[in-house]
C-alpha cells in the first residue's frame, strides 16, 4: 500500500507526464518529500518557505488540509492526496 | 512559403452568449467560470459558472471546494477544463499580469469578456481568447459555431 498524489496537468512535467504518483509518509510533508526525491523540482511548485503556496490547494480524502493541519495533515495508506492549483487572476 | 498556423478556438454562441450574460450579471465584480468537455478533445460542451470567491472588480479565484466538486465530477465523467472564462470590468480583454502569472491551466483557452465599455445592462463588450503557457501569451481566433 501508498498513498496516491494526483498530479494537475501543469505539474505533469516533473513526473514524467504520469497523472498520478504513489509516495509514504505520517504527515503530508512527508509524502511530499518522498515523491519530490523521485520527481526532483514537484515540492519547491507546492510549498514555499515550508508552507504551502498560496494559489496550491491540497486534499487528503477530499479534506482541504488548510483546515486540517497543513504539511502537518495526516495521511495513511491508501489516503488520495489531491493538487488542485487555484483558478484565479485578476 | 509554408502557410502560417492560426490558433482557432470553436465554441457555441451559447456559451459565448451565457458568459456575456454573467459578465453583466456580475458587474462591476469579476464574474469566472470554466466550459468543460471530454478531456483532450478541446471541445467545449458545457457551461459551468463558478463562484468568485474574492468578489472583486480587480480580482477573482474560484471558490476552492466548488472547484474541487468540479475537479471529482470530472474525473468521473473523464472531463476537463477546456475554457476558463473571466470578466475584465474596467480594462480591456487582455490578460493581466495577474491572469498570466496564476494561469495554471496549460491546455485551456483563457477567455476574457470586458464590461469596460459598458455597465450591467446594455453597451459593447468585448470577447477575446488566449493561450497562456509558461507566461507567454497567444491570442487565438475564436471560431463561433451555431
Amino acid at each position: 500500500m501508498s498513498i496516491e498524489v494526483r498530479i494537475p496537468t501543469i505539474l505533469r512535467t516533473y513526473t514524467g507526464g504520469q497523472k498520478a504518483v504513489h509516495g509514504n509518509g505520517a504527515t503530508l510533508q512527508e509524502v511530499l518529500d518522498d515523491i519530490d526525491a523521485r520527481n526532483p523540482g514537484l515540492k519547491d511548485r507546492i510549498v514555499e518557505a515550508e508552507v504551502l503556496r498560496r494559489f496550491v490547494n491540497i486534499y487528503v480524502n477530499d479534506e482541504d488540509v488548510r483546515f486540517s493541519g497543513g504539511l502537518n495533515a495526516a495521511t495513511a495508506d491508501g489516503d488520495v492526496v489531491v493538487v488542485l492549483p487555484a483558478v484565479a487572476g485578476g | 512559403m509554408a502557410p502560417s498556423v492560426t490558433a482557432v478556438l470553436k465554441i457555441a454562441r451559447e456559451h459565448v452568449d451565457a458568459m456575456i450574460v454573467h459578465a453583466r450579471e456580475d458587474h462591476p465584480d469579476e464574474a469566472c467560470g470554466v466550459v468543460i468537455g471530454p478531456e483532450g478533445s478541446d471541445v467545449p460542451t458545457r457551461l459551468v459558472r463558478m463562484i468568485n470567491a474574492e468578489r472583486s472588480p480587480t480580482f477573482f479565484r474560484f471558490e476552492p471546494q466548488e472547484q474541487f466538486t468540479l475537479y471529482k465530477e470530472m474525473s468521473t465523467t473523464g472531463e476537463e477544463i477546456v475554457v476558463v472564462y473571466h470578466s475584465h470590468t474596467a480594462t480591456e480583454a487582455y490578460p493581466s499580469r495577474t491572469d498570466i502569472s496564476l494561469a495554471s491551466e496549460p491546455q485551456a483557452h483563457y477567455m476574457i469578456v470586458s464590461t469596460a465599455g459598458s455597465d450591467a445592462s446594455e453597451g459593447p463588450v468585448s470577447v477575446r481568447s488566449f493561450r497562456i503557457v509558461d507566461g507567454a501569451v497567444t491570442e487565438e481566433e475564436i471560431h463561433i459555431t451555431e
